[in-house]
């Protein structure tokens, strides 16, 4: 299951998903992939199903039908307990904004995938020595002062806590980034430079990095563009 | 297993987090946990004070009447006064072929508020409490001289007693300062050491002094144009005429039963025979009910501490459905979630359970000499009993399950929130 030995980090064939109780399809792909290493940018209106997607590459939500195929394990196939501990050790996820644990330090709210999950440990310890020693290497390139790391995370500034959330998701190098509108609660400025440094990271840690947002005007640091609503057949039955 | 020990350690610092909130119900399960664990100690102390203070007497013998006053009365000084018995009768029953040795007991004067025994020297060497031990002196010797009196431990130190101490008696209970028997004053010849029993509260006199300091009195009050000095008492038969009760021991505990049908039947005047045993047994069956009541209190009690414990966890959740995203999204079980949530509780229940038995100890401590100077109860410290142990495992029983119901809660929006969270 190593990231080189798939053809692809994430391969969906014709997935469909419908929340429960609602009978039409919030999503309908017929095919979606990404090659390990790539960096994928995916717009679309609020409420087109974005973030729905991204669970579904998580491992969070179960397709109706289809095959999720990530980094080689067939996610449409696992068990509930399975997709999480698989979350657990290969995706490295970053939210809107609230990222962190209110009673952590900064440096244990970077350790919590490790914490949980026994093969992301082992890919930290074997990356820096130590988990803490990797997550240390993080917050010093994500220039996070080591004065702070040991503090409570309530009191940091909106781009700082993205950049802890970063540093979380990179940990013990996943080989898939998943970031949801990680930049919206930040200004033009500070967006550019986390979006920078997420890039840097991600290359590094040779992470392929599916980015969500509504802001179009990040697209062009990204390899890949994709308009969900293209992708998605249930959008255009909707708008026919 | 190094996860659920992650997830103890998350739920113990979440826990610290809102200690503010969470402080109340900890408090709350501190006075449950007293309240119960306060009652059932209390409750068996005292049953254990008075057992053990009629150590060794294999009958208790009185006027026929109720088992139990004569036993309070007697034994522990306490209700109403009860018949007495005649001294003839206490004279033969002491000649019994059966009967090892007799302790006379005669009741009814006091010292500011204590109990005056009038007895014979036989009283320091056969009364037994406690497992079998004896009354020791702390200082000084049994009463010989006619007024002479022996202190126990809490009155000699109350009232700052030596031996030579001079002290004059009470005629019954009362207040009133006419009923003293000021003429006849008594010296302190002895001072008893802590038995942490009614002894410790009591004097003890002669039984010929205790009719010496009546001989010119009548009904309650001294006979009006007749005074005795207490020089002159010598001159008048001191033989008491009757006395409050007869501790008897036994040369053997098997003819317990044979004795008692005889005081039954005894034909002089009406007696009886109460095994101290048998008779506390009836007074605990009849004290059950009293009891029974206070326990279920203290569980309602704790049972709303607890719905406390639920609902300040269940508040907390609205706001905390982002921590629990971003620990699914690092790759926690929903089930994870739940055990987090339960640990959260299960350790506000060991936490408020822990502070309840402090707050015993301390209170034990305050007021244990209270309890033993008023009452003569002892209170002391053990490790718990079964009891005790019972009703701890309780609270963490119906603890664990009422933080399943926000755990239950935590479960499920953490199942259908999953990782989209609007906010
Ligand atoms: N937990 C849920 N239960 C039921 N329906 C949901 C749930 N989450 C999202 N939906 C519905 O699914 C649709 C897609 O929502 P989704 O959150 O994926 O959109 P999005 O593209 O991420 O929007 P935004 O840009 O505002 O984040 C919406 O119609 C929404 O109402
Ligand atoms: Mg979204």
């Amino acid at each position: 299951m190593a990231p080189s030995s798939a053809p692809f980090a994430v391969e969906l064939r014709d997935v469909r998903f419908s929340w429960p109780g609602q009978a039409r399809p919030v999503l309908d792909i017929a095919h979606l992939s990404i090659r390990p290493g790539e960096r994928v940018f995916i717009s679309g209106p609020s409420g087109s199903g974005k973030s729905t997607l991204l669970g579904l590459i998580a491992g969070i939500l179960r397709p109706g039908c289809g095959h999720i195929v990530v980094n080689g394990a067939a996610l449409h196939a696992m068990g509930a307990s399975a997709r999480d501990r698989f979350r657990g050790a290969e995706i490295g996820f970053i939210f809107q904004q609230f990222n962190l644990i209110p009673y952590l330090s900064m440096l244990e709210n970077v350790l919590i995938p490790c914490r949980l999950s026994a093969r992301r440990q082992a890919r930290a310890s074997r990356q820096a020595g130590s988990p803490r020693e990797a997550a240390a290497r993080l917050l010093e390139r994500l220039d996070l002062a080591p004065a702070l790391w040991e503090r409570p995370v309530t009191r940091l500034s909106a781009g700082q806590q993205q950049r802890v959330a970063a540093a979380r998701a990179l940990i013990g190098a996943p080989p898939l980034l998943i970031a949801d509108e990680p930049s919206s609660a930040l200004d033009a400025d500070r967006r550019d430079i986390f979006l920078e440094l997420l890039l840097a990271e991600c290359a590094l840690a040779g992470s392929s990095l599916l980015f969500v947002s509504h802001d179009g005007a990040l697209a062009k640091a990204f390899s890949t563009t994709l308009r969900l609503n293209d992708l998605n057949a249930a959008a255009r039955e909707e708008s026919a | 297993m190094r996860r659920f020990f992650y997830l103890m350690s998350l739920a113990r610092k979440s826990a610290w987090n809102r200690r503010g909130t969470l402080s109340l119900v900890v408090l709350c399960i501190a006075l449950s946990t007293l309240l119960l664990l306060g009652i059932e100690r209390i409750r068996n102390q005292i049953r254990e004070n008075f057992v053990q203070a009629v150590s060794g007497v294999d009958l208790v013998v009185g006027a026929r009447g109720g088992d139990i006053p004569l036993m309070l009365y007697a034994v522990f000084h306490l209700g109403g006064a009860t018949n007495g018995m005649g001294w003839e009768s206490a004279r033969r029953i002491a000649a019994h072929r059966d009967v090892a040795w007799t302790i006379p007991l005669s009741l009814g004067d006091s010292h500011n508020g204590h109990p005056v025994v009038a007895t014979t020297p036989d009283f320091f060497d056969h009364y037994r409490f406690r497992a079998g031990r004896r009354i020791e002196f702390a200082q000084g010797r049994a009463f010989d001289a006619l007024f002479d009196v022996v202190v126990g431990a809490e009155v000699a130190r109350k009232a700052g007693y030596r031996i030579g101490s001079s002290l004059v008696l009470r005629h019954g209970n009362s207040d009133v300062r006419l009923a003293e028997h000021s003429d006849k004053p008594f010296t302190v010849t002895g001072i008893l050491a802590p038995t942490g029993t009614p002894v410790d509260r009591a004097l003890y006199i002669s039984l010929a002094a205790m009719e010496a300091i009546h001989i010119d009195w009548q009904g309650g009050a001294p006979i009006p144009g007749f005074q005795v000095r207490a020089d002159q008492v010598g001159k008048f038969d001191l033989t008491p005429k009757s006395i409050t009760a007869l501790l008897v021991g036994l040369k053997s505990r098997s003819r317990v039963f044979a004795l008692q049908r005889e005081l039954g039947a005894w034909k002089e005047e009406a007696l009886m025979g109460v095994m101290p045993g048998v008779a506390m047994d009836r007074l605990w069956r009849m004290l059950d009910i009293g009891e029974r009541v206070l326990l279920l209190v203290s569980a309602l009690v704790t049972l709303t501490g607890l719905a406390g414990l639920a609902s300040a966890i269940l508040a907390g959740l609205g706001e905390r459905r982002r921590e629990l995203a971003i620990l699914r999204s690092a790759g926690a079980r929903p089930l994870d979630i739940l055990f987090l949530l339960a640990c959260e509780g299960v350790l506000l229940v060991f936490a408020g359970i822990a502070a309840g038995l402090l707050c015993l100890v301390l209170l034990l401590f305050a007021i244990g000499p209270i309890l033993a100077s008023r009452y003569g109860i002892v209170l002391y410290f053990s490790c718990p009993a079964r009891e005790e142990w019972l009703l701890l495992g309780g609270i963490v029983v119906a603890g664990s399950l009422a933080s399943l119901i926000p755990a239950w809660r935590a479960y499920r929006i953490s199942l259908s929130d999953g990782l989209t969270l609007s906010t």
